[in-house]
């Protein structure tokens, strides 16, 4: 009777964690019989009477009101769909997307164009995890310059540390400005963005361990002085990350000469 | 001569030297190495991820792909040719009928999870190896699982019943069984069992109470490797 495993220990899916009615079945469990068993990789927590399992590695599960970062894959009638690192497209509508007055006969592409990645936040998750997007609320917008990182979601948290404490830690040593989606996606700009990136991929290798903050202040060494004029120098270079920020200003940058050229046109 | 004595030594229900770790493709979502004997395989687990071709999907549940292969050099000299062969193509299903009654992708519709296992280095026991891995790489990658599918072959030689034969043991010029299964570690589920050759049925089910003891090494194994992983 009782619990099978200890609290914080390691289960695989498939073990047992607890035996009789005395316990209930959360997150990534289950119960058959009378006893209650782990679903995924994890760490077993225990809060009152429910176990449940924290995961150690798995896909982003999108959840209303996270902000992620993704890339517009392609401009629909009302709207941009947008890659969000899942298995599935996301929505965003234009409405959403800016509250200036857009004509019916406006082209899209001049707000956001194909390969323009963007912070957005979760509105809506169906059932068919169809995703529902916005870009209406401060701090949400298009990212221009910089690079982006991909870590696993599940790090996230321990990359913002408690109420931000890692990021801005990192932030504040290395200069760099920096976003992160809950999604995984990490956008560095400025500052010594590789050490910014280095820390981050520490972090995510040893997320399950201990003491954390204290090990990334010593990685990072003391707090260097850091001029606004780098900001924008580190971007220019091609970087090793994998999306370099340049295609994304390319397809923003054809638009605009096209609009240009038109209004000659007609006076012809 | 009748077969009385392993080649190698061997008790009758003694299995090849194992050896598994997990997570050793940082590119894929989950991975891991098998190893039993000479036999290696690799698993690597990607996704759930979008589907294609788009009319595979199913909006109830996500699928399960795999993707079973020998590497050129595996053999014992003879060139394999590499991709999709009817050999090749019958593991791969095997493989996922084994798998699919413990994955569980209902949070997943519309996805798919891809499995790509490569054998460096082949000595019978393949499919059994691929199995063994895959299952590490599903749960390595956070894929929601009901039970953990462990898979070892067991067969007879001549008179003698044992476990996990090897290469030159199938080839022994005498009536020779080699019965692959895959058992499900809570349930004791069976969800491969194939056959090669001719047993009788008082040796079949000794077979697979040896089966049953070695898939219990096996799980022992796979859950060692996961932990492992995370208490370096």
């Amino acid at each position: 009777m009782g619990l099978l495993t200890e609290e914080r220990s390691i289960v695989v899916p498939g073990e047992a964690l607890a035996e009789g009615m005395d316990f209930l079945p959360g997150d990534s469990t289950y119960r058959e019989a009378d006893k209650i068993y782990s679903k995924v990789l994890g760490l077993v927590m225990v809060s009152g009477r429910v176990i449940r399992i924290t995961p150690l590695a798995g896909p982003y599960v999108p959840k209303i009101g996270d902000k992620i970062i993704g890339t517009v894959k392609d401009i629909a009638f009302s709207g941009w769909r947008v890659d969000t690192g899942t298995a599935y497209l996301a929505m965003l509508n234009v409405r959403d997307a800016t509250s200036r007055f857009i004509r019916k006969e406006e082209d899209l592409s001049k707000i956001l164009g194909i390969g323009d990645t963007i912070v957005v936040k979760i509105t809506n998750v169906t059932s068919q995890n169809l995703i529902d997007l916005t870009m209406k609320d401060p701090g949400l917008r298009r990212l221009q310059g910089g690079r982006i990182i991909k870590i696993n979601s599940l790090k996230v948290p321990r990359v913002i540390g408690k109420k931000g404490s890692m990021i801005s830690l990192i932030k504040e040593r290395t200069g760099t400005e920096i976003t992160i989606g809950q999604n995984g996606f990490v956008w560095l700009h400025g500052g010594d963005e590789y050490k910014a990136e280095q820390a981050i991929k520490l972090i995510e290798q040893k997320a399950h361990e201990g003491g954390l903050t204290n090990k990334i202040e010593e990685f990072l060494g003391p707090a260097k002085k850091f001029q606004a004029k780098p900001s924008s120098e580190p971007a220019e270079k091609p970087s090793s990350g994998f999306k370099p920020a340049k295609p994304a200003e390319q397809t923003n940058a054809e638009p605009t000469s096209e609009s240009t050229s038109e209004p000659t046109n007609t006076e012809e | 001569m009748a077969y009385t004595k392993r080649m190698d030594g061997r008790a009758v229900d003694e299995l090849r030297p194992m050896e598994a770790k997990a997570g050793v493709i940082k590119n894929a979502a989950g991975s891991a190495s098998f190893k039993i004997g000479k036999t290696w395989a690799i698993a690597a687990v990607y996704g759930p991820r979008e589907i294609y071709p788009k009319f595979l999907a199913n909006p109830t549940k996500g699928i399960l792909r795999c993707f079973y292969s020998m590497m050129p050099f595996s053999g014992s000299g003879e060139r394999i040719r590499p991709g999709r062969s009817r050999r090749a193509q019958e593991i791969s299903l095997v493989m996922k009928n084994a798998l699919e009654p413990v994955v569980d992708l209902s949070a997943f519709p519309n996805a798919v999870v891809d499995i790509f296992i490569e054998l460096p280095q082949t000595d019978a026991g393949t499919r059994c190896a691929a199995i063994s891995a895959a299952c590490i790489a599903l749960a390595d990658a956070g894929i929601p699982m009901t039970d953990m599918v462990s898979s070892v072959a067991v067969g007879q030689v001549q008179e003698m019943v044992c476990a996990d034969l090897t290469y030159n043991e199938e080839a022994y010029e005498a009536p020779v069984s080699d019965i692959p299964i895959a058992m499900l570690n809570r349930t004791k589920e069976i969800t491969l069992l194939q056959m090669d050759g001719e047993i009788s049925k008082e040796d079949l089910i000794k077979a697979l109470e040896i089966g049953k003891k070695a898939t219990g090494q096996v799980y022992e194994l796979q859950v060692k490797a996961l932990k492992e992983k995370f208490n370096e």
